[in-house]
């Protein structure tokens, strides 16, 4: 009786713009159409955007960033620091490709369409062949004072430094694992952090190893020294990890461990993340299967999901220079062009070799699963603790009880950690894969005409 | 002071100016603040991630609340407060 | 009662069943609680976690009643994460006619002893600010509450295990013979009685009982404390509660202690697939931002469903199954599981033991309802 006069009907505009500014009319939504949409504009979606613009077929490239780079060379649009960076990011703006920036995937309607959400609106984007490179994230693992501010992720740190943070003279302890560790502390030191000390808990004898295979891949030996010069005077410790973050309100110190030593470093800042892993939410709602926690796909980089195709990261962690083939070959191959993906098949081969030894140099060590005390939080959004979630067997009963991954994260930070304290696997995902208004989640499937029967 | 290559905004009630392109994270630690809000049980927490998704660098800015400074750019005149 | 093994065996751990649960092993009895997933995981974790009143019947409002009283008891007793609130609902009225239906639910509800508060266009603006202005009124019922279901149940359940019951978790329960329990793995628990307090699974293992699945959809915010201070319903939320037949949507939005906003309701008839529906989902969100607009820029961080356990009358089934062997039913509570849970366990122990129960039994009684039916 009274739905009349509740009518509210949410923005419908929309503007069929290829562009993606704020089109007349004042509506903040937008609509896009392409032949291939790729999601994210690292360097694995660069390289697909490139190859498959050389078709001539439309090709837009959204992320949620608002410029091209993803997170290796996150601000360096303007100013590539590498020739690598400066070749694609030339590359790319140079090739017919939209980018829509400052958009954030929360849902895939029916096949063919994704929903983003932007600050302002909504934007719809149809496409007939779809590239997810969704890169990764770092893993977070709980430890004592973990949650003090100034305890950030190395690439974390990095990411906020490179957007503004001031870092100059301020004291700087790089932990966790991975080959990013150096590249952050390196980078740190160049806008003028104090570096105290890199921390890699990985041991000596499979860094050592880690150093030989790199001799088979002269760039990356390149690479490497040159960290090694920008990084003399700062001591890299093997074996080493920490084990409490003390302080006031925000980070004062560090207490390191390696072998039976255990000790403290006073600092600022701590940079400290447990390698990677793939951003898998957005293949997993499009029903990609995953194999080894990552996304399979096929030689030319195709998923089990007919037309949607997977580069970088998100197939496996795999560095930087596996992104850029993988992102060229699904390009191509997206795009018709199978003979040109073939010829990439030999640098992603050899990159793939690369990859293996990665994942097993830089594997976790037991003893970092021993670092949570019972008072420690592992879910920062509902601040549950480690005693709290030890009480269940699955992350399902966890999550009901304690609402551990309840929180706007949506798991993706206390996830990793509780899959390697206690093996869980996380449930099936459901949209809105990322926190969206609730406006724009009245935009989850497509408009339809009839609106049903309201309170008869 | 407008300025093509700074930006101006307030943080916590105070101005604060930082380079053009900045980040909000940027200006609040800028401004001196390590916390940008409180968590459940009342622990200060700061951006963690730098990348969107864990949710640690929220603030309010012109009135909207749970905006994750780390994604968001600087403008002029922006009020940006973090939890007390 | 059987020598060895249990009295009574419980099918669902549920907020019923673990209610069940608590209520038949503190009068004394053996049981054992067999659940296939998890406790508190189906309708109990999906839905609103409501603590309330309903006058759309007097058998509904005799229930729902007693229920509350019992929960208010036992709030002391709650632990801090069933988070316990008695923030109390507002029936929103948004003209006349829901103005006059105001009117006559305070004097329904003052005639049993419900304190109750009408509330013009001012005092309703007062009490919710963010409501949209030109809405007439409202009736604010204090005693109305809140509670995180799951870990209500997972109370209950402690409950009865420290008075001496089993619980059998991680175990599907596919066959009730008289003699007790078969489960998927091919074993047997022998059973005095069963109760299956399966929820919107019970039809699966009482083939004929007319149970059916009523999907809802929920959303959920981020932290906003103080955007809403009561459990807020619209007066059209009956007349959707009631269809049977339509798909429809109610605007009913729930603060929790967290400052959290649960936004609901909707109501499917027919329909077994989990998944969101986009249509069904929009226009929630449009009738609930039609009430109150600054839902819509509030950061919303999950969206999933549920499926009620229905019956035609709406009441639910609590007491012997007739033609079936040593068999109770307690299941079929449609939106009112997490209130009427405690009554319906008190109910259900008073017919066990054969003592008088504080409200009559009879209009949920499955026999009753069966000869309802025949005589229809």
């Amino acid at each position: 009786m009274s739905s009349e006069s509740l009518e509210y009907r949410l923005q419908a505009g929309f503007s069929s713009a290829q562009e993606n500014s704020p089109p007349e009319g004042g509506t903040p939504n937008s609509r896009h159409t392409c032949d291939v949409l790729i999601v994210g504009g690292g360097p694995a979606g660069m390289a697909a955007a490139y190859c498959a613009a050389q078709s001539g077929q439309r090709v837009s490239v959204v992320d949620d960033n608002p410029e091209w780079g993803g997170q290796i060379w996150r601000g360096e649009q303007a100013k590539p620091t590498t020739p690598e960076a400066a070749n694609w990011f030339k590359q790319v703006q140079g090739a017919n490709v939209n980018f829509i920036r400052g958009a954030r995937i929360f849902n895939q309607p029916e096949a063919g369409r994704l929903v983003a959400e932007t600050l302002d609106g909504i934007c719809e984007l149809g496409y007939r062949k779809l590239i997810l490179a969704t890169g990764a994230r770092e893993r977070f693992l709980p430890f004592p004072g973990w949650t003090l501010p100034n305890v950030c992720g190395a690439g974390g740190l990095q990411a906020l430094v490179k957007t503004g943070v001031p870092i100059s003279s301020k004291k700087v302890v790089v932990a966790g694992s991975g080959p990013l560790l150096v590249a952050v502390a390196a980078y740190l030191r160049k806008r003028g952090a104090d570096v105290r000390v890199m921390a890699e808990q990985a041991p000596w004898a499979r860094l050592l190893q880690f150093g030989l295979e790199l001799l088979s891949h002269p760039g990356k030996t390149f690479q490497a020294l040159s960290l090694k010069r920008q990084l003399s005077g700062v001591p890299y410790l093997a074996g080493c990890w920490p084990v409490a973050v003390r302080g006031e309100g925000q980070v004062s110190s560090v207490t390191l461990r390696q072998g039976r030593r255990t000790w403290d470093v006073a600092c600022d800042y701590l940079a400290c993340g447990f390698y990677l892993v793939p951003n898998l939410e957005l293949p997993s709602l499009l029903g990609c299967e995953l194999q080894e926690e990552a996304v399979w796909v096929d030689e030319y980089q195709e998923t089990s999901v007919p037309g949607i195709f997977c580069a970088g990261e998100s197939t496996g962690i795999g560095g930087l220079e596996l992104s850029l083939a993988e992102g060229q070959i699904a390009g191509y191959a997206a795009t018709g062009q199978h003979a040109e993906a073939r010829k990439v098949f030999p640098a992603r081969e050899r990159q793939q070799r690369f990859a293996r030894v990665l994942d097993q140099t830089f594997a976790l060590r037991d003893e970092l699963k021993a670092l949570p005390e019972p008072d420690t939080v592992v879910c920062r959004c509902e601040d549950v603790t480690l005693e709290r979630l030890q009480a269940y067997d699955s992350w399902r009963a966890a999550k009901l009880q304690t609402r551990c991954g309840m929180g706007p994260c949506q798991g993706r930070i206390c996830g990793a950690a509780t899959e390697f304290l206690f093996g869980w696997g996380m449930e099936s995902v459901r949209p809105p894969i990322f926190p969206a208004r609730v406006e724009s989640l009245a935009r989850l499937a497509e408009a339809v005409p009839e609106p049903i029967n309201q309170s008869q | 002071m407008e300025n093509e290559k700074t930006v101006t905004l307030l943080v916590n009630g105070a101005p604060v100016t930082v380079a053009a392109g900045s980040m909000v994270s940027a200006a609040v630690v800028t401004a001196g603040a390590a916390r940008f809000r409180r968590s459940v049980t009342g622990e200060s927490r700061g951006p963690l991630c730098g990348m969107g998704i864990c949710f640690e660098c929220r603030v309010t800015i012109n009135g909207q609340a749970h905006l994750r400074s780390c994604q968001i750019p600087c403008r002029n005149g922006m009020e940006v407060y973090t939890d007390e | 009662m059987t020598s060895t093994g249990y009295d009574v065996v419980i099918v669902g751990a549920g907020i019923v069943g673990a209610a069940c649960a608590d209520a038949v092993s503190r009068a004394g009895l053996r049981v054992a609680v067999i659940e296939a997933n998890h406790v508190g995981g189906g309708a109990t974790a999906a839905g609103m976690g409501h603590l309330v009143v309903m006058d759309d019947s007097e058998a509904q409002f005799a229930l729902t009643h007693y229920s509350l009283a019992l929960w208010h008891e036992l709030a002391a007793e709650l632990p801090r994460d069933s988070e316990f609130d008695a923030c109390g609902t507002i029936w929103v009225a948004a003209d006349d006619e829901e103005m006059a239906e105001v009117r006559r639910k305070q004097q329904f509800y003052q005639e049993r002893g419900v304190p109750v508060e009408v509330l013009d266009a001012r005092a309703l603006a007062e009490a919710e600010p963010n409501l949209r202005p030109g809405l007439v009124g409202g009736l604010r019922v204090a005693s109305d509450g809140v509670i995180y279901p799951p870990c209500a149940a997972r109370f209950l359940i402690e409950r009865a295990q420290a008075s001496g019951a089993d619980l059998h978790l991680g175990r599907a329960v596919v066959e009730l013979t008289g003699q007790g329990v078969r489960l998927s793995d091919g074993s047997f628990i022998p059973a005095g009685l069963t109760v299956n307090a399966a929820g919107s699974w019970s039809p699966a293992l009482t083939p004929g009982l007319d149970v059916q699945k009523r999907k809802g959809h929920l959303v959920i915010t981020d932290r906003y404390p103080g955007f809403v201070r009561h459990q807020l319903v619209e007066l059209g939320y009956l007349k959707s509660a009631h269809s049977l037949t339509t798909d429809s949507v109610a605007f009913n939005i729930q603060p929790r202690r967290t400052g959290q906003v649960l936004v609901g309701s909707s109501r499917q008839y027919g329909v077994e697939e989990k998944q969101v529906d986009g249509l069904i989902l929009r226009n929630m969100i449009e009738r609930a931002c039609a009430f109150m607009p600054g839902l819509a820029k509030l950061s919303a961080i999950r969206v999933w469903t549920g499926f009620r356990a229905a019956t035609p009358d709406k009441l639910p089934l609590i007491g012997p199954c007739p033609e079936r062997d040593r068999l109770y039913l307690a299941t079929g509570h449609e939106g009112l599981g997490i209130t009427t849970s405690l009554g319906t366990a008190r109910l259900l122990v008073d017919q066990l033991l054969g003592r008088p129960s504080e409200i009559p039994l009879e209009p949920y009684l499955p026999a009753h309802v069966r000869q309802e039916a025949t005589h229809a």
